[in-house]
C-alpha cells in the first residue's frame, strides 16, 4: 500500500476560499472528487469515510441547492448531520455567531458548513473554534465549492481549463460565485471575461485578473464557456438597470445569441434560474447546457471537500499527540 | 535486499494461479477479476489475460479503490495521506465469483477494507482472494485462497513488489 514517491499532501482543515489556494491544491480537490462520483451511482450509495463524524449545516441565508448538496454529500460519507437555520434557532433571539458556534462545538461537531451574509464570517469562525470550517458562501466574497464544481464540470467536458476563454455574465458586483470562479479558473489557466452593465461591475475590477466587456454580443462568439449568473433581486438596491426587459435584451443568453456561439460552447448557471430573464428556457434546457450536470457534480465535489478537511484535521491532531 | 521472484518467476506464478483458479471454479461463466489499487490492479489485469487465454474467452477485469474503507483514515500513522482514486468496475458484481487480487497479503487490513467496498457494489456469489506474495504478520482473520509465493519475513522487513507498469521492472524483493 505504501507508495515510494512522495506525493502531494492536502493540509488545510478549512476551506474558506479559493483565492489563497494553488493550482496544484485545486487540482487535487478535483482529482479526489473523481473518486467520489461513482458512489452516487452504485447499489449502496454510501461509504464509511466520515462514520462517527458530526457535520453541521449553518445557513444564515436561504439556500436550496448548496444546502441539499452538502446534506447529501455528508450522508453519503456516513457522517451525522445537524441542520441549523437562522429562523428556527436562537439566532433570532439575538445569539451571536461565535456563541452559536461554541454551543454547537460543545456538542462535539467536527465540521461546520457555513453560509453567511457577512463576508469573512467563515474566517472569523475558523479562528475561534476547533472544528473544520467550510465556506458555503459569504457575502460578496467567495463561494468556493460552487466554483470547484464549475471547474470540475468544465474539466470533465473539455479535458482541461488551460487556454479556455470563459465569459461570466451578469451581476458581477454582488456575486461571490463570479469571484470564486475567477480565482479557480485563472489559476487553472483559463482566461476570464466579466460581462455585464457597468453598474453591476465591482469597483475593484481593474485590479482583478480578468478582462471586462459591456457587450455580450462582442464576447459570445469567441468563448468556450459561458457562465450565466442569476440576477439577485434580493441584493439589488437602487436601479442598476432601467428594466428587466432591457437587461434581458442586452445580457440575456437567448437562442438568437447562441447562434453566434461556438457549436461546442458550454452553457452554465449556478441556479436558481430566472427563466426568460438572464437565460432563455430553450438555452437552459438545450444541448449545450450542463446546468444539471453541475448539480450532480456538486455532490461529488462537496464529498471530496468534506473528506479532505477531515483528513487534514486528523493529521494535525496526530502531530500534536 | 534479496530478490525472491524475478520477472520469469512472476510470470510463471501468475500462470499457475490462473490454472488453479480455473480447476477449482468449474462455473467459469461467472468468474471476474478485481484488483486493489494500485499494484493489485496491474496484477489483476495480467491474471485476467492469463485466464482469458486459457479459457478462450474474455474474463472481465475491474479496479477497486479502498481508500474510503480504510480503518486508519482518522488516525494516520505518519504515513503519506492516502489519495482517493476511482473505482473502475464496468460490470455488475451481483452473482459473480470475484477473484480479488492484491500484490502482498500482510496484516489483512487492506483485504478487510476491500471486502466491505465490494459488498457495497452488490451481492457477489463468492469472493476468492489471490495474492502474489503471502507474508507472515496477519492482524485479521483473513487468508488467501490462491497465494503465488509464501514467505515468513520478520515484521521489520518490507516485501516490495515491483512491476513494469508502475516501477519499470518486474521483481519481488525483501528489503
Amino acid at each position: 500500500m505504501a507508495s515510494k514517491t512522495k506525493q502531494f499532501e492536502w493540509n488545510h482543515k478549512h476551506l474558506l476560499g479559493l483565492r489563497d489556494l494553488s493550482a496544484e491544491e485545486i487540482t487535487y480537490i478535483l482529482d479526489t472528487a473523481q473518486g467520489f462520483e461513482q458512489i452516487s451511482k452504485r447499489a449502496v450509495k454510501k461509504a464509511p469515510a466520515l462514520r462517527g463524524k458530526l457535520v453541521v449545516n449553518m445557513f444564515f441565508e436561504d439556500s436550496t441547492r448548496t444546502r441539499n448538496s452538502f446534506t447529501l454529500a455528508a450522508s453519503r460519507l456516513s457522517a451525522d448531520l445537524i441542520e441549523f437555520t437562522k429562523k428556527s434557532s436562537s439566532v433570532s433571539k439575538g445569539e451571536t455567531l461565535l456563541d452559536t458556534a461554541r454551543n454547537l462545538e460543545a456538542m462535539g461537531i467536527d465540521i461546520v458548513v457555513i453560509r453567511h451574509g457577512a463576508g469573512g464570517a467563515p474566517k472569523l469562525l475558523s479562528k475561534n473554534i476547533n472544528a473544520c470550517v467550510i465556506n458555503a458562501g459569504d457575502g460578496f466574497c467567495e463561494h468556493p465549492t460552487q466554483a470547484l464544481l464549475d471547474v470540475y464540470t468544465i474539466r470533465k467536458a473539455k479535458g482541461s481549463l488551460k487556454g479556455l476563454k470563459v465569459a461570466i455574465v451578469g451581476d458581477i458586483a454582488h456575486s461571490r460565485v463570479a469571484r470564486s470562479n475567477m480565482w479557480a479558473m485563472t489559476k487553472l489557466g483559463a482566461e476570464v471575461i466579466f460581462v455585464g452593465p457597468p453598474t453591476l461591475m465591482p469597483g475593484e475590477v481593474d485590479r482583478l485578473p480578468v478582462t471586462v466587456s459591456y457587450s455580450l454580443d462582442e464576447v459570445i462568439e469567441k468563448v468556450d464557456v459561458v457562465n450565466v449568473l442569476r440576477i439577485q433581486f434580493e441584493r439589488l438596491g437602487g436601479n442598476p438597470f432601467p428594466s428587466v426587459r432591457e437587461y434581458s435584451h442586452y445580457f440575456g443568453l437567448t437562442v438568437e445569441r447562441m447562434k453566434k456561439a461556438k457549436p461546442d460552447i458550454l452553457v452554465m448557471h449556478p441556479g436558481p434560474i430566472n427563466r426568460g430573464l438572464e437565460i432563455e428556457s430553450e438555452v437552459a434546457d438545450g444541448p449545450n447546457s450542463v446546468i444539471l450536470e453541475q448539480v450532480t457534480n456538486g455532490v461529488a465535489v462537496r464529498m471530496a471537500v468534506l473528506f479532505l478537511v477531515n483528513q487534514a484535521a486528523a493529521a494535525q491532531k496526530n502531530l500534536k499527540l | 535486499m534479496k530478490v525472491i521472484l524475478d520477472s520469469g518467476q512472476i510470470e510463471q506464478v501468475l500462470d499457475e494461479l490462473a490454472g488453479r483458479i480455473i480447476s477449482e471454479n468449474p462455473d467459469q461463466s461467472e468468474l471476474v477479476v478485481i484488483g486493489i489499487r494500485s499494484r493489485g490492479e496491474i496484477l489483476a489485469q495480467r491474471l485476467s489475460e492469463q485466464l482469458s487465454k486459457k479459457l478462450g474467452k474474455d474474463v472481465l477485469c475491474g479496479t477497486l479503490d479502498i481508500t474510503l474503507y480504510r480503518d486508519d483514515l482518522n488516525s494516520p500513522q505518519g504515513s503519506a495521506q492516502p489519495q482517493v482514486r476511482t473505482t473502475e468496475i464496468g460490470f455488475d458484481v451481483s452473482d459473480k465469483i470475484i477473484v480479488l487480487v492484491d500484490d502482498v497479503l500482510y496484516t489483512g487490513r487492506s483485504v478487510r477494507a476491500a471486502l466491505d467496498a465490494l459488498i457495497d457494489l452488490g451481492r457477489p456469489k463468492a469472493i476468492k482472494l489471490a495474492v502474489l506474495v503471502d507474508r507472515a504478520g496477519r492482524e485479521f482473520p483473513i487468508q488467501a485462497d490462491y497465494a503465488g509465493y509464501k514467505t515468513d519475513v520478520a515484521p521489520g522487513e518490507l516485501v516490495q513488489v515491483n512491476l513494469i507498469e508502475s516501477d519499470g521492472k518486474d521483481e519481488v524483493v525483501i528489503e
